[in-house]
């Protein structure tokens, strides 16, 4: 009891500890949010409070295009490693076959190979193959590399699951595919969201590879905002990452909730 | 069941064989389940019975045989179109379903209308007495309720059997006793065909009103309670069905109406005819038969040294060692007095409490005399 009752307490030398790790972590992205509202068009001294840079930004038909295509890829993509990455897990779940091991490994080399190597790997065969760089290359890549993500968190849900329930579902008239969508999958969504999670923000900000495999008409964001940081750090930058900071911790929260729910079920 | 009379056979096994990867888990099983009745499948770990149950089920499918559900074969049936319904021994109630949606799920399954679901759930759930439990998900439950739920997941479906695969085993002792009259009680008011499987030779014996004995795949024995245990076929069912003494012996002399064993501890007279001099054969007598005397008793000449008693509440067990070192169990009422350990002892048991069985290698060789009969040929060219 007496030693349960120290851990709890607070020290002020961790509490000062713990600000200065947050100090940072957070620090740079407070100075992106605080320079987003600066009058000043140089990002070294604060001059005063302004909402002209987002105003600047919608405007901007370019920059709102290549969000616009950021959205579409993130969510196909996504949509994609969810369907293909979970039908994946299951398969290794539910059946033995020759190799499976090997497979099941083979998994992990676009997680583990450095992603330049990766991105030029897909550049170098989508070239060979006379494919132009297009929204449709850049979704074949981000599936590539999130689809596997998938796999991990669906497989590891996976890892507890009772065959049985399965076979009661059976049992009691259900056939494979009713089994499939009033049993397994919400048994396992907790991991099919999460891995969907990890696919969508890894899609969202990724450069290495959309810059390899991009087509000129499908600019994504981040290209964009590479392409715009090389003539100096503009404030509507700044603004549009505000804007950014912004979605990702709605989309956190919600997926957070979500998931809290489904599991409190359980 | 008398013999004379048609039997309503429910379900029918009818030469199963199953082997997992070459390895033979039930050996051309023969089995005719009668409608309304509560068949227990007995036997140790591993000995086939729960393959056999997965196998009525459609969870396996036999390596070959056939399987005849009310007279049909159901071969080419998946799990979901046999009107059999199963209770798993870990319950598999679905986590993400509260208690209503998991015994309205085969009935949702069958779509069956709204309002009869909900009827039929209710009803059902106040018959395994889970009132007020509707929207309780089954991770805020205990093991008992989710047996519970589990069991009436199952029979709300009104399925023609209902199979269970040691639903019980999970429970502690006395949880259990009680869903063990629960069950029977349910069974008889419902009259389904129950098919029971369980290792608890106790559980077999209080709820059946017949039992199938396995070992090793193969069916040993197919009786009543009392059949099973008062008259055990093989050594295998006297061992695992209750306590017994079984001692192995010869026969030595032959009388019209008796016949004569000679064991390695002694001699004893046994009222049984239909034996061939010097055929092998084991004696099982139950511990409440077994009795031990110090006076000589007709007919026995069988004696051994009282080595140890044992106080079991109600009863008392005497451990007597014979000369051949083998140890019997006998069991007298606690009031009764006891021998004083040391004491050496005329070892007998009433006449006819003694079940007679023919060792393995006898049985095998009345197997070969009989088929080598049907045959046509003449049994001393070979033996």
């Amino acid at each position: 009891m007496e030693k349960r009752r120290k851990v709890r307490e607070f020290k002020p030398g961790s509490v000062f500890y713990a600000c200065l790790v947050y100090l940072f972590l957070y620090l740079p992205i407070f100075v992106v949010i605080a320079f987003s509202f600066n009058t000043s068009e140089m990002n070294i001294t604060f001059e005063g409070f302004t909402v002209e840079w987002y105003g600047r930004m919608f405007e901007n038909r370019q920059l709102m295009q290549s969000f616009v295509n950021t959205i579409i890829v993130a969510v196909a993509s996504t949509a994609l490693s969810v369907i293909i990455g979970t039908l994946c897990a299951l398969g290794l779940y539910k059946f033995e076959f020759k190799l499976k091991s090997m497979i099941s490994s083979s998994l992990y080399i676009p997680i583990v190979i450095p992603e330049l190597v990766f991105a030029i790997a897909l550049l170098i065969f989508f070239s060979s193959i006379h494919v132009s760089m297009s929204m449709v290359t850049l979704v074949i890549a981000h599936v590539t590399f999130s689809m596997p993500f998938v796999v991990i968190t669906v497989r590891a849900r996976l890892a507890g699951f009772d065959k049985s329930i399965e076979e009661a579902a059976r049992d009691l008239g259900a056939n494979e595919l009713r089994t499939f969508f009033r049993v397994t999958l919400p048994m396992i969504s907790p991991g099919v969201i999460s891995g969907g999670m990890l696919a969508l923000t890894m899609s969202l900000d990724d450069v290495v590879v959309s810059f390899f495999t991009a087509g000129p008409e499908s600019q994504t964001l981040p290209l964009k905002i590479l392409g715009m940081v090389r003539k100096g750090v503009s404030p509507d930058v700044n603004a549009l990452s505000t804007l950014m900071i912004l979605g990702t911790i709605v989309i956190l929260l919600t997926a957070t909730l979500i998931q809290g729910k489904l599991e409190k079920k359980m | 069941m008398s013999k004379t009379q048609e039997k309503d056979v429910i379900v029918r096994i009818a030469d199963v064989d199953k082997s997992f990867d070459g390895e033979r888990v039930v050996k051309k099983l023969n089995l005719d389940v009668e409608r309304g009745e509560f068949l227990t499948m007995l036997g140790p770990s591993g000995c086939g019975k729960t393959t056999t149950l997965r196998m009525i089920a459609g969870f396996e499918v036999p390596t070959s045989g056939q399987i005849f559900l009310e007279g049909e074969d159901v071969d080419d049936k998946k799990p979901n179109e046999r009107n059999v319904n199963t209770v798993f021994q870990n319950y598999a109630l679905f986590p993400h379903m509260n208690v209503f949606d998991n015994i309205a799920f085969g009935l949702v399954e069958k779509k069956v209308k709204k309002d009869e679901i909900r009827r039929r759930v209710e009803e059902m759930i106040r018959l395994v007495q889970l009132d007020g439990m509707e929207k309780r998900m089954p991770s805020q439950m205990s093991g008992g309720q989710k047996q519970r739920v589990a069991i009436a997941r199952a029979l709300v479906n009104r399925p023609k059997v209902l199979l269970l695969d040691e639903p019980l085993g999970a429970l502690d002792l006395k949880l259990r006793k009680q869903m063990q009259g629960e069950l029977k009680a349910l069974q008889r008011q419902l009259g389904i065909t129950f098919i029971y499987v369980t290792h608890d030779q106790e559980e077999a014996l209080t709820m059946s009103d017949r039992i199938a004995v396995m070992n090793r795949g193969r069916l040993e024995q197919v009786g009543t309670p009392e059949e099973v245990y008062n008259y055990p076929e093989t050594k295998f069912v006297a061992d695992f069905i209750g306590e017994s003494n079984i001692i192995e012996g010869y026969v030595e002399h032959m009388t019209e109406d008796s016949i004569e064993v000679t064991m390695e501890s002694g001699k004893a007279v046994i009222p049984e005819t239909g034996y061939r001099m010097e055929e092998m054969v084991y004696l099982c007598i139950r511990p409440e038969n077994l009795k031990i005397s110090t006076e000589q008793k007709e007919g026995f000449r069988f004696r051994g040294q009282v080595r140890e008693h044992i106080f079991i509440g109600s009863t008392n067990k005497t451990m007597i060692e014979m000369p051949n070192g083998q140890m019997l169990k006998s069991v007298t009422p606690a009031e009764d007095e006891l021998v004083p350990v040391g004491t050496t002892v005329n070892v007998y048991w009433n006449p006819g409490k003694a079940v007679v069985m023919r060792t393995k290698e006898e049985q095998i060789y009345n197997v070969i005399e009989q088929s080598v009969e049907i045959e046509g040929m003449r049994n001393d060219q070979i033996f």
